[in-house]
């Protein structure tokens, strides 16, 4: 049996998880779970670059990934301490609370 | 035959890591959950030959940023059950709807020629430190210096937004 995983066999599967995370914002109402799902979604546009790179035979595939996580590292720390301001005034981690840009 | 291997293991780990996500009520598992899909993502790196990429997806996104969440979700207080109620009517449905549809539309895009034929001609990509390097400190020299500027503004960002004060503090 000689079954090759070719490059759109890794696509496919970054296609299910960037699904499963835009699930995951759709879905949930907390801020952190919806954040969660915003890094997996770009995990899985990480592994699109990664499997065209390969199949283009280029190096900047992964160079793009490499940007894509310090923007997501920065993403992260910004987005994480937006959250804690929210639940230091709101106690809530529930982004149906914020319903109002009152402070 | 061992990429397939690898490719059917982990690929059942990062889908099932995704529901995990999703699904769970704690937002604790959904940290684990997320945590299992990236580990699987860095072996994809690997069998993709980006060897670098997958330490660095492992020491930053599965230690640095999945340590960060964890952190905020024990300072925010994983007691408190998030109610699963939708003020939305017919959200949840329609959302279903529509990832089914996107996610077919996807699939249907990614059998295109491109992705599934033959492999572009030159020498087989090998993302080593070396080429890594190479690319960025030549070609992408640009953006990268960009980047340290956002990294120094998000930084200055957090910082500025941990020392919020609070209404009673002002007054």
């Amino acid at each position: 049996m000689s079954l090759e995983v070719t490059p759109g066999w890794y696509m496919a599967l970054a296609a299910v998880l960037f699904v499963i995370g835009a699930a995951g914002i759709l879905l949930r109402r907390n801020a952190l779970v919806m954040f969660m799902s915003v890094e997996l979604m770009l995990n899985a546009v990480n592994l699109t670059f990664v499997a065209a790179g390969r199949q283009l035979n280029v190096i900047d595939g992964q160079v793009a990934v490499l940007f894509v996580m310090v923007v997501a590292a920065a993403e992260v720390v910004v987005g994480l301490a937006i959250i804690v301001a929210v639940f230091r005034r709101r106690a809530t981690a529930s982004v149906d609370e914020l319903a109002e840009l009152r402070g | 035959m061992v990429e397939l291997v690898l490719f059917v293991i982990f690929g059942l780990a990062a889908v099932f890591g995704g529901i995990t996500m999703v699904w769970a009520r704690n937002p604790v598992y959904s940290a684990m959950g997320l945590m299992l899909s990236m580990f699987s993502i860095a072996v994809f790196y690997v069998s993709n030959a980006g060897h670098f990429i997958a330490m660095v997806q492992v020491i930053i996104y599965a230690g640095a940023v999945m340590t960060l969440f964890l952190f905020v979700i024990m300072l925010i207080g994983v007691d408190k059950a998030e109610d699963r109620s939708e003020n939305l009517p017919v959200q949840r449905p329609l959302a279903l709807g529509l990832l089914v549809l996107f996610g077919a539309g996807v699939l249907l895009a990614g059998r295109l020629a491109w992705t599934t034929g033959p492999r572009s001609g030159g020498s087989e990509v090998n993302g080593t430190i070396e080429a890594i390097g190479d690319a960025v400190f030549r070609r992408w020299l640009l953006p990268f210096e960009v980047t340290a500027l956002l990294l120094i503004i998000a930084a200055a960002g957090a910082m500025a937004l941990a020392y919020f004060r609070t209404g009673e503090e002002e007054a």
